[in-house]
């Protein structure tokens, strides 16, 4: 647990830099948090956050086979636009927790 | 639990799936899988029974045994008995409804995961001495499988710091 100054706003994160609050979350933070996992934003980036953080809401599990259907992105869009950690980046950066599926 | 950066993480995990079994299969696409979505490099080798879970006519009717498996329960807990295990339908019956709970966790069938792996940069192979003992041609595979290997070949691929081999 600490907290860590993004986009000029005291942010709680977990030892992994996960958000520890959804509700913390702002685009700013989220453009701040790519920037750390070398990537640079989209509006197609913000479409697949908005799905997690939509989903986390609602309590499901999410895996990328999950958003593979969800109309947004296919698995091979969603590699490339996290690439090298596809639903966990996407997760940190949507300010969600890690994600706990294995798929 | 997170490995810390300094501690040396996995670069690639070389697979080796040589039984034909419903939980083998999954075993080795769920690690397969695992590995691309830490960015992990995935190479997976198919060879004798395994090469059911890639060839196109077999891979959507992948079972579990029913008999000689110990842990395997009755719905309820109870033990499944052997002999319940031999009467037909009884296998069928067992696979589809261990299909049906990995499809509630959301772990897709066969032919999607191997989707998933691929697009997530994962390669698929075949063995060459199984192929020819099974009397299987590179078309009787699934179009994911990159070629046809020797063991040799295969382990060619699996150098590197940082690798592991895997046999399921």
């Amino acid at each position: 647990m600490a907290t860590q100054n993004i986009a000029g706003v005291n942010i709680d994160v977990n030892d992994e830099g996960y958000l520890n609050d959804p509700s913390q979350w702002t685009k700013e933070v989220a453009i701040e948090i790519a920037k750390e996992e070398s990537i640079e934003l989209t509006d197609k980036h913000f479409e697949v956050l908005e799905f997690l953080r939509d989903a986390n809401e609602k309590g499901s599990t999410l895996t990328i086979r999950k958003v593979g259907k969800s109309g947004i992105v296919d698995i091979k869009g969603l590699y490339d636009l996290f690439p090298g950690g596809p639903l966990k980046k996407s997760s940190r950066i949507a300010g969600i927790p890690k994600p706990s599926s294995c798929v | 639990m997170n490995a810390k950066k300094e501690e040396n993480p996995l670069k690639k995990v070389c697979i080796i799936c040589a039984k034909g079994a419903i939980e083998d299969v999954y075993a080795t696409l769920v690690m397969a899988n695992g590995a691309v979505m830490e960015g992990i490099e995935a190479k997976v080798f198919f060879t004798f029974f395994g090469l059911d879970a890639i060839t196109k006519k077999q891979m959507k009717k992948l079972h579990t045994s029913t008999v000689g498996n110990p842990a395997m329960r009755m719905p309820g807990g109870l033990p499944f008995p052997t002999l319940l295990g031999i009467l037909p339908g009884v296998e069928a019956g067992v696979s589809a409804m261990m299909k049906s709970q990995m499809e509630a966790l959301d772990i897709p069938p066969v032919d999607e995961f191997f989707d998933m792996i691929t697009a997530g940069g994962g390669e698929i192979y075949a063995c060459k001495m199984a192929t020819d003992m099974f009397k299987l041609k590179k078309e009787d595979l699934i179009d994911h499988v990159i070629d046809i290997l020797t063991i040799g070949e295969f382990y060619a691929l699996a150098g590197g710091e940082n690798t592991q081999i895997i046999f399921t």
